[in-house]
C-alpha cells in the first residue's frame, strides 16, 4: 500500500483497515484475536448489559409489584420468592426462584404517558427534544465500551416490534443504532450473500474498480464518506465466525424450549450468547403489554413467555459465571393505572412502575421504593405526570447513573452535542441502595 | 407478498445471444401469461379511466425566453458573491461539472431519484445552450416535485411522527402542501395558512401544522412556538422555553410572548379555533396559580398590524417583507435540499446566526432577496439556485487529485487535507453527500427502468414503488427532521443493499425491468455495459470500466449474470449512494 494512502486511513485503525482489506478481497479465517477476553470470567470479564424491554406499558400490578390486598390489585395473587419478604405475582413462579440474584425498583417515575415519547424518555433518559436525538443507554454503552475484537454490531435489538422501540445511537452517530433481528434464531435477515463465492468475489473486484473510479479527484472525500470502510464491515460481519452466536442451530432443543420457543425466549437464549461473544449492548423486546382491556388475561399470558425465558437468562449467566459481568434489567416506558378502567382494563401510569435489574455486581435482594394503589384513585383529576409520586421515586436518570456507575463509567460525562450544546451521559444520581460495599 | 418476476433467466438456463426477438417473445408470454393477462386488464381499465377523466391542461405556461433573462439577471450578484467568498477565504473553484451530472443532482434533489434512461437520452438530444435551465423549469411543474417537495418541507412543520391519529392526519397536511406548491400559492401565503388555520384537519390540511402540537389530548403552545421560530425564522429559542438562552440573545420572556399567541388554541365542534376566553398561564407546577402571559414579539411589534385574530398577526408579522429572517431560512432550507447540505455547512439548517452578524451569509440574503422580489416564488428561489455557479461545480477538484498527492510528505498531506475540506467547506467544490433513504430506493427502482416512473408509470411499478418504498425507507433508517445533518452508512444499510430482497428482485435479469431488457436489445457487451452505467449513474463507463465488466467471454457465455452482477456492482458503489 502506497505511504499516503496509510495516510489517508490515518483514523481507521490497522485492524480494521485489516478487515477492508479482506472485506474487498477474498476472504478467510481472522485470527480470533482477543480470545482470552473473551474467554474471561467473574467481574474481571469487561461488563455488557442486556435490556429486556417490556413493550407496551408493563402492569407493575400483574408482575413485580402485587398487590391482592388492595380493591384494585385484580385477580392477580402474590406469592413468595427466594428473597424472604419479597412477593412478586403468582404469574411468574420461575423468576420467584431467581429473585435471590435481583433487585426490584418499585418506585420508578417517569415524565411521559405516551408509547412513543414514553419509550424514548425511558430508553435514553431525556424527554423528546426536537432539536437533538439522545443516544439510548444501551448506545451509550456499547460505544463506550467498544470490544475491538467483535466483528459483529455491538449494539443489538432481538424481536424488535415497532421502529420507535429500536433503540438509537441518536447524537453518537447512526452507527450506533441498534442492529436489529426480527426472529431471533432464525433466518437472518440480509446475512447472507445473494450468489456464490466466485460471483461474490467477481461483483467486490467490480465494486473496487469503480471505488477507484469515483476517487479520482475527490481523495480524502471519498475516505471519510466511510462507504468502502462500511461495506468492508459488513462483509467482515457476514464472514464472521461470531454470526454463530446469532443462530440456534447448536443449541439443543431442551435449551431452546428452557427459555421458550418463542421470538422473545429465543431471544433471550440469544442474548445470553451474544454477551458470550463479547457484544456490549442487547436489547430483547416483548411486546404487546398495552392492556387497556383484559388486563389481568393479557399481563398473565405475556408472563408465560417472559417468566420462563427471563428465568433461564438468569440461572445460565449465573451457572456460566457471566452474571458478575452482565447487568440485566427488565423495563418498560410506563406501568398501568391501579383502578381498573372500563372492560377489565388498565391504563397508562408514569408515576410508580416497577422494574428489575441485577448481575454485573449489583447488590441484589433489594427492594426500592413502595407503591400504595388505593392513592391513584384519590387523585382522580389530576394529569398522570403531575401526581404524588411513590415513597422514595426513582427517575429514569437516575436508574441510568446507576447502571453506568456499576459500568465503570462517569456518568457526568459531557458529551458536545452536535447542536453544541453540552449534555451529560445521564442527568440523575446514582441508587446508593443498589450499589454494592 | 406481491410477486413481480418470473424467473426468465438464471445463472444456468440463459437466454443466449444468438436468440431471435420472436423466440424470445415466445419464451416471455409463456411464462408471463397471467401477468400479460392481467396487464391487459390494467390497461384496458386505465384507458377507460383516462378517457373518463381527460389529464388537465397545465394551468402554468411553459417557461419563456424573457422568464430565463430574468433568470440570469438574477444569478449574476449570486455569482459575484460566490466567488466573492472564495476569494475572502483563498480557495478555487471546481471546474464546471458536465451537464449530465447536473441533472442528476436536479432530478435528485426535485423527485428524489436518478433521471430516466428516457429521460437522459431526451436532454442529450436537447441543444439549447441553456437546457438545464429548462429542465429546471420541467421538472418543477412535474407533479413529482410537488409531493416530493411537500414532503422534505413538510418535515420542518409538522415532524415525521403519525401523532395523534384522532386528530392529527399527516397525509392531510402532506396533501394540502403538495397542492400548495402545485398551485403556485405564494411561500408566505403558505406559512400564513399554517400559523392562523381554522377549521378541521381533516378538511384543511393546514390545520394538522397546529393539531401536531396536542400530546395527551392537550395542546402544547411551546411544541408549536418552538417549531414556528425554527422552520420560519430559521432560529432555534427552543432552550429559552425554560430559561435565557445561554449563547444567544432569546430571552425566556420573548418565547413565552410568542408562545401566547398559540395560548387559546383549542378544539371546538369546527375544529381548531382560538378560545377567546383562554388566558395563557405559564405555572411552575400543577399546583402554581401561574401568571397570565400577553402575546408578544422579540422584535419589531409594528409588523403585526392591528387587526384580525392574534394568529393572523404572528403570520403578518413572521412573514413581513421587512424580516429577513423569513427569507434567509427558507433559502436555507431549500439550498439545504438542493445541496444536501445546508449553507452554513457546520450549523443545523435550523440554526442561523442573526442577520448582519456573518458576511458569509451574504448568499442567503441576495437569495431571499431575489425570492422577495418574485412574490416569495418557491419555484424562482429553486431556480435561481439551480443555476448558481455552485451548483454547477464539478465534485472533483485538482487539489484531491491521486497523481498530485502522491508526491508530497504526510504534513504535506495533512495540509492538503484542510485545504480540500475548506474548499468544500465555503461551496468550492459541490459536496459528496450521502443519498436519504427515499433518493436510495427511488434510485434503485428508476434505475431499473427505461422510462421514468413516475404517475403514468406502469401500474406495476407503481404498486412496486408503493409497496416497497416504505419498507425500504424503514429498514434503511429514515433521519427524520433532522435529514440534512450529516451522516456515514451503516452496516444494515449496507447488507440490506448487498443481500436484500429488493436489490435481487430489481436486477433479476428478466421480464420488464431495465437489466433483462438492456442484456437482451444491446448490440454489443460495451453498448449494455454504458447503458447500465447510464441508468445507474448518469454516465457512460471509462475505458477501464469498460475493459473490467465489458469482457465478451463473459457476456457470450451468460448475459444475465453479467448484467445482474454489473448492476449490483453499480447499486454498492460510492457513486450511486453518494451525490456529487
Amino acid at each position: 500500500m502506497h505511504r499516503t494512502i496509510q495516510n489517508w486511513f490515518s483514523h481507521v485503525t490497522r485492524r480494521e483497515a485489516l478487515q477492508i482489506g479482506l472485506g474487498l478481497g477474498v476472504s478467510c479465517l481472522l485470527p480470533s484475536l482477543e480470545l482470552r477476553a473473551a474467554n474471561k470470567r467473574g467481574d474481571e470479564r469487561p461488563k455488557s448489559l442486556i435490556v429486556l424491554w417490556m413493550a407496551g406499558g408493563q402492569s407493575q400490578l400483574d408482575s413485580w409489584d402485587p398487590h391482592p390486598e388492595s380493591k384494585y390489585g385484580g385477580p392477580v395473587k402474590a406469592i413468595d420468592t427466594t428473597v424472604s419478604g419479597l412477593q412478586i405475582a403468582d404469574t411468574y413462579p420461575h423468576m420467584a426462584e431467581q429473585m435471590q440474584h435481583l433487585s426490584v425498583i418499585r418506585s420508578m417515575v417517569s415524565k411521559e404517558g405516551d408509547h412513543e415519547r414514553g419509550t424514548y424518555y425511558v430508553q435514553t433518559g431525556y424527554r423528546p427534544d426536537p432539536t437533538v436525538i439522545h443516544p439510548a443507554m444501551s448506545a451509550v454503552v456499547a460505544s463506550r465500551l467498544h470490544n475491538p475484537a467483535v466483528e459483529i454490531p455491538q449494539h443489538i435489538a432481538l424481536a424488535t416490534g415497532e421502529g420507535f422501540v429500536v433503540p438509537r445511537g441518536g447524537y453518537l452517530g447512526n452507527q450506533l443504532d441498534a442492529f436489529r433481528v426480527f426472529d431471533p434464531g432464525n433466518n437472518l435477515q440480509n446475512l447472507n450473500k445473494q450468489v456464490d463465492d466466485q460471483r461474490q468475489e467477481r461483483r467486490l473486484e467490480g465494486l473496487k474498480v469503480l471505488s477507484d473510479s469515483f476517487r479520482k479527484g475527490r481523495e480524502f472525500r471519498v475516505a471519510d464518506t466511510l462507504h468502502e470502510h462500511v461495506v468492508g464491515q459488513a462483509l467482515t460481519m457476514m464472514n464472521s465466525e461470531q454470526l454463530k452466536a446469532l443462530k440456534l442451530d447448536d443449541e439443543p432443543k431442551e435449551v431452546i424450549d428452557r427459555y421458550g420457543d418463542s421470538r422473545f425466549g429465543r431471544g433471550c437464549l440469544v442474548a445470553r450468547r451474544l454477551v458470550e461473544t463479547g457484544v456490549r449492548a442487547i436489547q430483547v423486546t416483548l411486546n404487546g403489554f398495552d392492556t387497556h382491556v383484559n388486563n389481568h388475561e393479557g399481563q398473565a399470558e405475556l408472563a408465560k413467555t417472559l417468566d420462563p425465558a427471563f428465568a433461564a437468562l438468569v440461572q445460565d449467566l449465573v451457572e456460566r459465571d457471566l452474571w458478575d459481568s452482565t447487568v440485566v434489567l427488565c423495563l418498560t416506558e410506563f406501568g398501568r393505572t391501579p383502578m381498573i378502567v372500563l372492560n377489565e382494563g388498565r391504563n397508562h401510569w408514569p408515576i410508580g412502575f416497577s422494574c428489575v435489574v441485577g448481575g454485573g455486581g449489583f447488590r441484589s435482594g433489594v427492594v426500592v421504593g413502595e407503591t400504595d394503589p388505593d392513592a391513584g384513585a384519590a387523585e382522580d383529576n389530576v394529569a398522570l405526570t403531575k401526581r404524588t409520586p411513590p415513597k422514595d421515586p426513582v427517575t429514569v436518570p437516575d436508574l441510568y447513573a446507576t447502571i453506568l456507575t456499576q459500568l465503570g463509567l462517569d456518568y457526568q460525562e459531557e458529551i458536545i452535542t452536535p447542536i453544541g450544546r453540552p449534555l451529560v451521559l445521564a442527568e440523575g444520581t446514582p441508587i446508593s441502595q443498589l450499589l454494592p460495599g | 407478498m406481491f410477486h413481480l418476476h418470473g424467473r426468465i433467466t438464471d445463472g444456468h438456463d440463459c437466454v443466449p445471444f444468438r436468440k431471435t426477438t420472436p423466440q424470445l417473445l415466445r419464451q416471455l408470454m409463456k411464462r408471463w401469461t397471467a401477468i400479460w393477462v392481467f396487464l391487459v386488464i390494467a390497461g384496458v381499465f386505465l384507458l377507460t379511466w383516462r378517457v373518463a377523466h381527460p389529464p388537465q391542461a397545465a394551468a402554468v405556461p411553459a417557461v419563456t425566453e424573457v422568464e430565463l433573462s430574468q433568470l440570469q439577471l438574477a444569478v449574476e450578484p449570486v455569482n459575484a458573491e460566490l466567488a466573492d467568498l472564495w476569494k475572502r477565504h483563498d480557495v478555487a473553484p471546481a471546474e464546471a461539472a458536465d451537464d449530465l451530472t447536473v441533472l442528476r443532482r436536479l432530478s435528485l434533489a426535485l423527485h428524489g431519484t436518478v433521471p430516466s434512461l428516457e429521460q437522459v437520452r431526451a436532454f442529450e438530444a436537447d441543444t439549447r445552450p441553456d437546457r438545464l435551465d429548462h429542465w429546471t423549469d420541467d421538472m418543477l411543474d412535474d407533479r413529482r416535485f410537488a409531493d416530493y417537495f411537500a414532503e422534505r418541507l413538510g418535515r420542518s412543520y409538522v415532524g415525521v411522527e403519525g401523532g395523534q391519529f384522532i386528530i392529527f392526519r399527516r397525509d392531510r397536511f402532506k396533501a394540502w402542501l403538495a397542492d400548495e406548491l402545485q398551485n403556485h400559492t405564494p411561500y408566505d401565503e403558505i406559512v400564513q395558512q399554517m400559523i392562523s388555520a381554522e377549521g378541521v384537519w381533516t378538511g384543511d390540511g393546514e390545520v394538522n401544522f397546529l393539531t401536531s402540537g396536542f400530546a395527551d389530548g392537550e395542546f402544547d403552545p411551546n411544541k408549536i412556538t418552538a417549531r414556528t421560530v425554527r422552520a420560519f425564522l430559521g432560529q432555534r429559542m427552543d432552550c429559552a422555553q425554560c430559561h435565557n438562552h445561554p449563547f444567544d440573545h432569546w430571552k425566556q420572556s420573548e418565547f413565552e410572548g410568542l408562545a401566547a399567541y398559540y395560548g387559546k388554541v383549542s378544539l371546538s365542534m369546527a375544529g381548531v379555533t382560538d378560545n377567546r376566553k383562554m388566558e395563557f398561564r405559564i405555572k411552575a407546577d400543577a399546583l402554581d396559580e401561574g401568571r397570565v402571559v400577553e402575546p408578544s414579539v422579540p422584535f419589531n411589534p409594528e409588523w403585526r398590524g392591528t387587526d384580525g385574530t392574534p394568529r393572523e398577526q404572528l403570520a403578518r408579522w413572521m412573514t413581513h417583507p421587512e424580516n429577513k429572517r423569513f427569507e434567509r431560512a427558507i433559502a436555507n432550507r431549500v439550498w439545504g435540499l438542493m445541496f444536501g447540505k445546508p449553507f452554513l455547512q457546520h450549523l443545523p439548517v435550523d440554526d442561523l446566526p442573526d442577520p448582519d452578524t456573518n458576511d458569509d451569509l451574504k448568499t442567503l440574503d441576495l437569495l431571499g432577496a431575489e425570492f422577495r422580489a418574485h412574490d416569495c416564488d418557491l419555484r424562482w428561489l429553486i431556480r435561481t439556485i439551480a443555476a448558481t455557479d455552485a451548483f454547477r461545480l464539478s465534485s472533483t477538484h485538482p487539489l484531491a487529485t491521486n497523481a498530485d498527492l502522491a508526491r508530497l510528505s504526510p504534513d504535506e498531506i495533512e495540509e492538503r487535507k484542510k485545504q480540500v475540506d475548506q474548499t468544500e467547506e465555503y461551496w468550492a467544490v459541490f459536496p459528496l453527500v450521502r443519498l436519504r433513504p427515499e433518493q436510495v430506493i427511488g434510485s434503485m427502482i428508476q434505475s431499473t427502468n427505461i422510462h421514468t416512473v413516475d404517475q403514468n408509470s406502469h401500474l406495476i411499478i407503481r404498486i412496486l414503488r408503493f409497496a416497497r418504498e416504505n419498507d425500504f425507507v424503514r429498514e434503511f433508517g429514515d433521519p427524520g427532521v433532522d435529514e440534512l445533518q450529516d451522516r456515514v452508512g451503516t452496516i444494515p444499510q449496507a447488507l440490506l443493499r448487498m443481500n436484500g430482497n429488493l436489490s435481487r428482485e430489481l436486477t433479476e435479469p428478466g421480464g420488464l425491468l431495465a437489466p433483462g431488457r438492456i442484456a437482451s436489445v444491446s448490440p454489443t457487451p460495451e453498448a449494455a455495459v454504458n447503458t447500465a452505467f447510464m441508468a445507474c449513474l448518469s454516465r457512460n463507463a471509462t475505458t477501464k470500466e469498460i475493459a473490467y465488466f465489458a469482457e465478451h467471454e463473459r457476456w457470450e457465455k451468460d448475459r444475465g449474470q453479467e448484467i445482474q452482477d454489473l448492476y449490483w456492482t453499480l447499486f454498492n458503489s460510492p457513486e450511486f449512494s453518494w451525490n456529487h
